[in-house]
């Protein structure tokens, strides 16, 4: 299915409210598909979205291939979902940005499993947390590591555990 | 029948040698540096290669030990996260004593390419325990592990002694 109908498909279902779609015009066909996504309004949603994604039968999109996150450096977070059907071969890129005081996404554990070691590095390296995730550590760092080191204004400890760490 | 007796060298048999304690322990322990096995990156596969068959590091007696508590020389082969840091301080001080350290390759010199945005890297393993011998490279090659660990022979061999080691 053409991302358009897959979205179009989306909001018949759930409503116009769910989102926006931001297209990308670039001039590579992949670019085009992989660097478009559709902007999720509410992270309420988000869940109720997801399985619906995975269990409507016309879109099967049975994996997350990338989940990933950023930082706008405006104060605000993002996750964003690369997801693939491995059926009909469509990909689509979910998107959802919260302020960074309320970083908080819900979990998306329950939909895709492998989806669990990517937001624990996504906590780990952004500071997002994951509502209902199953097992929520960080998974590179130590559990005492002061702070998320991709965040934009991240500074790193003078000492961590005596060791002095800046050059 | 009587088997002829040879003079021999090997065996050390017949002959007589005047040394001091200290001579012949340096000599002892330079030619039995047990080394722990223990790798951290990309330095330690140029380790294991040195150790193998071509460039056979036994021949300087340097045979890998599963224990700290077996082992001579720990060499500090790779990027030394904070996280591994105390796990390294740790393994060093089980070592029983006289030790000796390697530090292989930039990462663990000085944090190699990490120097600048390493947020969870160690500059230098000589932050946590003392070195005696740092190979730069990245990696160094096996010949430059070997001579590294020559240096550390001559420096064992100095111990003690009012000679002067020459780096």
């Amino acid at each position: 299915m053409e991302q358009l109908g897959i979205i179009e498909r989306l909001q018949s279902a759930f409503g116009e409210t769910l989102g926006v779609w931001h297209a990308s015009n670039s001039e590579s066909a992949y670019a085009r598909r992989m660097g478009s996504f559709f902007q999720v309004s509410d992270p309420a949603r988000l869940l109720e979205l997801a399985f619906f994604l995975r269990d409507e039968p016309a879109l099967a999109f049975d994996s997350l291939l990338l989940l990933s996150s950023v930082d706008h450096g405006d104060g605000s977070l993002s996750v964003v979902y690369h997801l693939e059907s491995t059926v009909y071969r469509h990909q689509i890129v979910l998107k959802i940005t919260r302020p960074m005081a309320q970083a908080r996404v819900p979990s998306v554990t329950s939909v895709w499993s492998h989806a669990n070691w990517q937001e624990r590095e996504a906590w780990d390296m952004m500071g997002i947390r994951f509502e209902g995730h199953p097992d929520h550590r960080r998974i590179l760092l130590e559990e005492d590591y002061p702070g998320h080191p991709l965040r934009k204004y991240f500074k790193e400890p003078d000492f961590y555990h005596g060791m002095k760490v800046p050059n | 029948m009587e088997l002829p007796v040879l003079p021999t060298d090997k065996t050390g048999e017949g002959n007589v040698i005047v040394t001091s304690l200290d001579t012949l322990f340096n000599w002892s322990r330079l030619s039995s540096l047990w080394q722990m096995s223990f790798g951290l990156a990309c330095c330690a596969i140029e380790m294991m290669s040195t150790a193998a068959a071509h460039y056979d590091m036994m021949r300087f007696g340097v045979i890998p030990r599963p224990s700290p508590r077996q082992s001579d020389v720990i060499i500090i082969s790779g990027t030394v996260t904070l996280k591994m840091a105390s796990r390294v301080k740790m393994l060093y001080e089980q070592m029983a004593d006289p030790k000796y350290v390697i530090s292989m390759g930039n990462c663990s010199n000085c944090g190699g390419p990490y120097w600048e945005y390493g947020y969870h890297v160690l500059r230098g393993v000589d932050r946590v325990i003392p070195v005696d011998v740092y190979i730069p490279g990245c990696p160094p090659r096996p010949e430059a592990l070997l001579e590294g660990l020559m240096k550390l022979q001559e420096k064992v061999r100095a111990q003690g002694k009012d000679i002067e080691f020459t780096e």
